[in-house]
């Protein structure tokens, strides 16, 4: 069990988290423009990589805010966390 | 009988005698003994049957690693558990053990015979042989099977025992209390550094608070005595916390661990009652020093399981610390020094002792010490073969062969009645692995070393690979200052003198004269696998480690191949030829040790297993016979049964009531959340998939919701309350996620919306009345309020008080009939409900459960999701393109309504269900098809609600069919196992198409 550096909180248990995916998939702004194949591009298509991942965090039993972590799946550090419509840091 | 303590020590209290049960019979031991010493000191050592050949079995350790020692205690009590190792287990007064996986005892054991018929059961038996005719696996082999096999019984009863959990935070967590961890845990306490000790025996010290010998000694004092005042300065120190009898069960990461406090397990049965037996820690650690220590190898020869063959350090240790001798007829078989130490402690005891050394010689001070005190030492020998069935009695010696492949010479015979074994050892990398470390091969001494430069963690000790004195303390203080940035210690200018290791020889497979086949050389002693079988895997392909293990089951017992896994590695590299550093380890597991459940699950049990929600109208329910349905983590009145009634008869009666009169349901357990903002109608525009925008204040709309994909996710009744306030129901399940799913929506996708949510499901109550005489009683309530369509018409809302309370009424219905749900402050809820009931009364009005519930929308045609859908249903299928908004240029999930997939005509659709009898009730999941003879049987759909209904005189269902929207008026079929029932495909609204009722 890791821990999470919520931005709005601190440091706390990941039992206090919900993960939600990756992160920086933006809903597009006019979905009945798209073909069956972009707009399932958006629906379904999620990376997993082993290694550098941007996701999704939700401090659930917390702060209930949505922010952003730069997580290494092989080994479960964390490297950046930043909040919600910031940009991504750039060293990864 | 013999009494075998020779000794008195400092810790076993010989004044404080304590009786226990072994078998039936009893025994005395003495205070801070365990079983397994009080046992040796009675001259106990058959303990036990093998678990595959039933073979005799005896204490072999003194620690976790022990494999045969394991008994069940306390046997048919409430207390009962099984497989405990006798080695861990302090003795207390009233202790009842019992030998296990013996019948009818364990002198004499039917099973044994299987130590017979080994040669027919080799690895992978039960895989071979058992696998033909199939029909008889169930019916007797199984059973068979699991007769003979296993260890301990499960216990039966209810665990009486309290456990607990605790929550630490420390800034070094010092794991293992030998003289590394001693050392580590001053340094970081003196460093004014929060401090935790833990370690798994009842006193700290390690294998240094036994160590007697002339030849360790620090700053001129002997090592023990040496270490006896660290312990003593360790227990001044403020910020340090010792935990013994504790020990850790799993290191994951972030330097988080779990450790199993044992509290009550030591004490007399009488000082048990009303305390914590266990406590499990969860400690998060700022640093780890793992100092867990080494575990002693076993040989693998011919034979070397029997009752009296102990591991050599194990002897040493029953010596010195509990005062006991194994054996008054002592052999050591050793490939290393270390053994020496227990010869001469048994020399010096006037027991006789005599050794034997695969080495050629060795050269080292203790070796020397040895031969000057005349201890007779065969170099370059093994031991071929033990004799005795129930004990030791004595063994074969033959002379090794120049490169220790083969033997040669005479076979000697000597009478004992002990055998310690020594194969080197083996550091806990246990530990250092779980929290995701990686290891290295030492050739030298062939053994796995944890890697450096793990964050936050460092191993110290023999763990990590320090075997000799000097070298444990030098590399234990260097490291710890190195760590936790320490100028000077104590430790720096330590004087120490110690016998080192010169002369190395590891054969992992002790030769023999006879074939392997006919030899019983065990490597992993309590799941009876032998070298042979190792070998036979090889043979057959296997060549992964982690393949033999599980084909051999070498390592896979209660013990996790504590002792035997580095012996099974080497035969495996020996054999195949390969370098044992390649071949890699078996994933080491947690927990180090096994855990009880009590420790897992803490005060997690009975109520406190799970939240209970409750309505504030729960006591009524109860109070007036209602039976309950668990919806989520609410109790809801499921029926309430008049006269024994069953449910059904319940049912019928509740939903008559409610259509011919008046009813009144519990919908507190609605999900219900406040939504305000100047944005909150455009929020709901995207949210729901019809329109809110001209939704005018003061009037209710029932809301479909969709995830992305386009599938119904929830659905509920929104009020507009004010020009930007809201308030949104849910189901009942689903209020948490979707208030979670809208708080994702707002923060990520659209923050730039003006839009506040709050959860306000328990903030109030709800009172739903329903029935053609509903409005007269909410007159009788509400004298003030006019109720006539046009000032309060369907699917709008009004303010109301009842005893100056306030009160949201809205006029909203889920059964057909004219209903108003009445939200009331939770705390008024009780008494809301019963001035309904009261006001009711002359209307004999009908409390209804959720069965009732479920019948009455079913008979008007209205789906509970999650019941009716399963997450791939979307409102076109639902047959609800009524509410879908084609003007609204976005919603959540519009796009995916028109993907190829989701337009098909052939999807899976909400259709009703007439059955030819309308008194056959179909069966909820119950599969429809069209033609019963084709084969494969083409599956059309399945049955999502089923009722009898009272006030239709007939069975309805609603199902989910493919095509079903065509299908009206076509004849199916619901197959049963002993009946086809012969259905037709309906409308789904069954009872007021017009709604003429609602509007009454």
């Amino acid at each position: 069990m890791f821990v999470i550096n919520c931005p709005y909180c601190g440091e706390r248990d990941q039992s206090e988290f919900n993960s939600g995916g990756e992160a920086h998939i933006i809903r597009p702004k006019q979905p009945t423009e798209l073909s069956d194949d972009e707009w399932a591009e958006f629906l379904f298509m999620r990376k997993n990589i082993k290694g550098i991942q941007f996701e999704r965090w939700n401090h659930t039993h917390g702060c209930r805010k949505w922010f952003n972590v730069v997580r290494d799946t092989t080994n479960d550090q964390i490297h950046a966390v930043y909040k919600m419509g910031e940009k991504p840091p750039k060293d990864y | 009988m013999s009494n075998y303590r020779i000794n008195k020590t400092d810790f076993v209290d010989q004044t404080s005698r304590i009786s226990f049960k072994f078998d039936g019979k009893t025994y005395f031991g003495y205070k801070g003994d365990t079983l397994a010493s009080a046992l040796l000191s009675n001259g106990i050592h058959l303990l036990g049957r093998s678990f595959k050949y039933h073979r005799p079995r005896g204490i072999m350790s003194c620690g976790s690693e022990e494999p045969n020692a394991i008994c069940q205690i306390n046997d048919e009590t409430e207390l009962s558990e099984p497989n405990v190792r006798a080695t861990e287990i302090e003795l207390y007064e009233g202790l009842e053990v019992s030998a296990q996986n013996c019948w009818p005892s364990v002198n004499f054991d039917i099973g044994g015979i299987n130590n017979f018929i080994s040669p027919f059961i080799p690895a992978g038996f039960y895989y071979k042989t058992f696998m033909w005719p199939k029909s008889f696996w169930k019916n007797i082999y199984e059973p068979l099977i699991r007769k003979s096999a296993g260890l301990g019984k499960s216990p039966t009863k209810p665990d009486p025992e309290i456990y607990d959990h605790k929550h630490v935070h420390c800034d070094v967590l010092v794991i293992g209390g030998g003289i590394s961890g001693i050392m580590s845990a001053k340094l970081a306490a003196q460093k004014n550094l929060n401090t935790i000790l833990v370690d798994d025996k009842n006193t700290l010290g390690g294998s240094t608070i036994i160590q007697e010998n002339e030849d360790f000694k620090i700053n001129n004092e002997i090592s023990k005595d040496w270490l006896i005042k660290e312990i003593k300065e360790l227990q001044k120190l403020d910020n340090l916390t010792i935990k013994t009898r504790t020990s850790i069960a799993a290191f994951h990461s972030y330097n988080y661990l779990l450790a199993k406090e044992n509290l009550t397990d030591h004490l007399p049965k009488d000082k048990k009652n009303n305390s914590i037996r266990q406590r499990l820690w969860k400690i998060r650690a700022k640093k780890v020093v793992i100092a867990a220590g080494s575990i002693e190898r076993p040989l693998v020869f011919n034979n070397n399981d029997r009752p009296g063959i102990f591991l050599a350090n194990s002897i040493n240790k029953y010596l010195n610390f509990y005062g006991v001798s194994c054996g008054l007829n002592n052999f050591i078989f050793t490939n290393n020094d270390s053994a020496y130490e227990t010869a001469i402690s048994l020399f010096e005891k006037g027991i006789s002792v005599n050794m034997i050394d695969i080495r050629k010689k060795a050269t080292s001070n203790i070796v020397k010490q040895a031969e000057k005190l005349g201890i007779k030492i065969y170099w370059n020998s093994t031991v071929t073969n033990t004799f005795g069935y129930r004990k030791i009695n004595s063994i074969e010696i033959m002379k090794l062969s120049d490169d220790g492949s083969n033997v040669m010479g005479d076979k000697i015979k000597i009478n004992c009645d002990c055998l310690g074994i020594s194969g080197g050892w083996t550091p806990m990398v246990h530990m250092h692995t779980q929290s995701g470390g990686k290891l290295n091969f030492r050739e030298n001494d062939q053994v796995f070393l944890p890697k450096d430069g793990y964050p936050n963690q460092i191993s110290v000790g023999s763990c990590n690979g320090d075997f000799e004195l000097d070298e444990i303390i030098k590399n234990t203080n260097r490291n710890i200052k190195i760590y936790l940035d320490i100028k000077n210690t104590d430790y720096d200018n330590l004087d120490i003198s110690c016998s080192k290791e010169v002369e190395k020889r590891n054969i992992w497979l002790l030769p023999n004269y006879l074939p392997i086949g006919k030899t019983k050389s065990f490597v992993d002693f309590q799941n009876d696998s032998t070298a042979k079988d190792i070998k036979l895997a090889l043979r057959e392909g296997f060549r992964s480690i982690e393949h033999v293990k599980r084909y051999t089951t070498t390592g896979m017992a209660t013990d996790q191949g504590k002792l035997s896994n580095m012996h099974a590695l080497g035969i495996i590299a020996e054999t195949a030829g390969v370098k044992m550093g390649t071949l890699g380890t078996t994933t080491f597991r947690p927990p180090f040790t096994p855990l009880t459940f009590g420790a897992i699950v803490g005060r997690n049990v009975g109520r406190f297993f799970d939240i209970t929600r409750k309505t504030p109208m729960h006591e009524w329910h109860l109070d007036n016979n209602a039976e309950f349905e668990n919806v989520g983590q609410w109790k809801r009145a499921w029926f309430y049964p008049k006269n024994n009634e069953d449910m059904h008869k319940a049912v019928q009666r509740e939903s008559k009531a409610a259509r011919e009169s008046a009813g009144i349901l519990d919908a507190s357990t609605l999900g219900k959340i406040d939504i305000q903002g100047t944005d909150a109608s455009e929020f709901l525009n995207r949210v729901y998939t019809n329109a809110w925008s001209k939704l005018a204040i003061g009037k209710c709309r029932y809301g479909l919701m969709l995830n992305e994909d386009g599938m119904v996710y929830d659905d509920g009744v929104t009020t507009r309350l004010g020009e930007n306030h809201y308030l949104m129901t849910t189901t009942t399940g689903g209020a948490a996620n979707v208030l979670s799913k809208l708080e994702d929506y707002l923060q990520t996708e659209w923050p730039e919306l003006d839009v506040y949510m709050t959860s306000v499901t328990d903030h109030y109550a709800t009172a739903s009345v329903c029935g053609p005489n509903s409005k007269k009683i909410l007159i009788k309530l509400f004298p003030d309020l006019k109720f006539d369509d046009e000032n309060f018409p369907h699917m709008s809302f009004q303010k109301a008080y009842l005893d100056k309370i306030e009160c949201r009424i809205m006029r909203i219905s889920f059964t057909g009939e004219q209903s108003y749900e009445i939200n009331i402050n939770s705390k008024y809820g009780k008494s809301l409900w019963e001035k309904c009931i009261d006001a009711g009364k002359e209307f004999d009005i009908t409390p209804y459960g959720t069965e009732t519930m479920h019948l009455l929308r079913a008979e008007k045609g209205f789906i509970i999701v999650g019941q009716d859908t399963d997450g791939t249903m979307t409102p076109v299928d639902l047959q609800m393109d009524w509410i879908v908004s084609k003007k609204k240029y976005d919603f959540i999930g519009k796009r995916s309504l028109y993907r190829s997939d989701t337009i098909r005509d052939d999807r899976k659709q909400l259709v009703g269900l007439l059955t030819d009898d309308p008194n056959e009730v179909l069966e909820e999941g119950a599969q429809i098809v069209a033609d019963i003879n084709k084969k494969p049987i083409d599956m059309l759909g399945h049955v999502t609600s089923s009722y009898y209904s009272p006030n239709l005189k007939k069975s309805i269902a609603l199902a989910v069919v493919r095509s079903g929207k065509k299908m009206k008026g076509q004849k199916l079929i619901v197959p049963m196992e002993n009946k086809n029932i012969n259905v037709t495909v309906s409308d789904f609204i069954f009872l007021d198409k017009e709604n003429s009722k609602l509007n009454a």
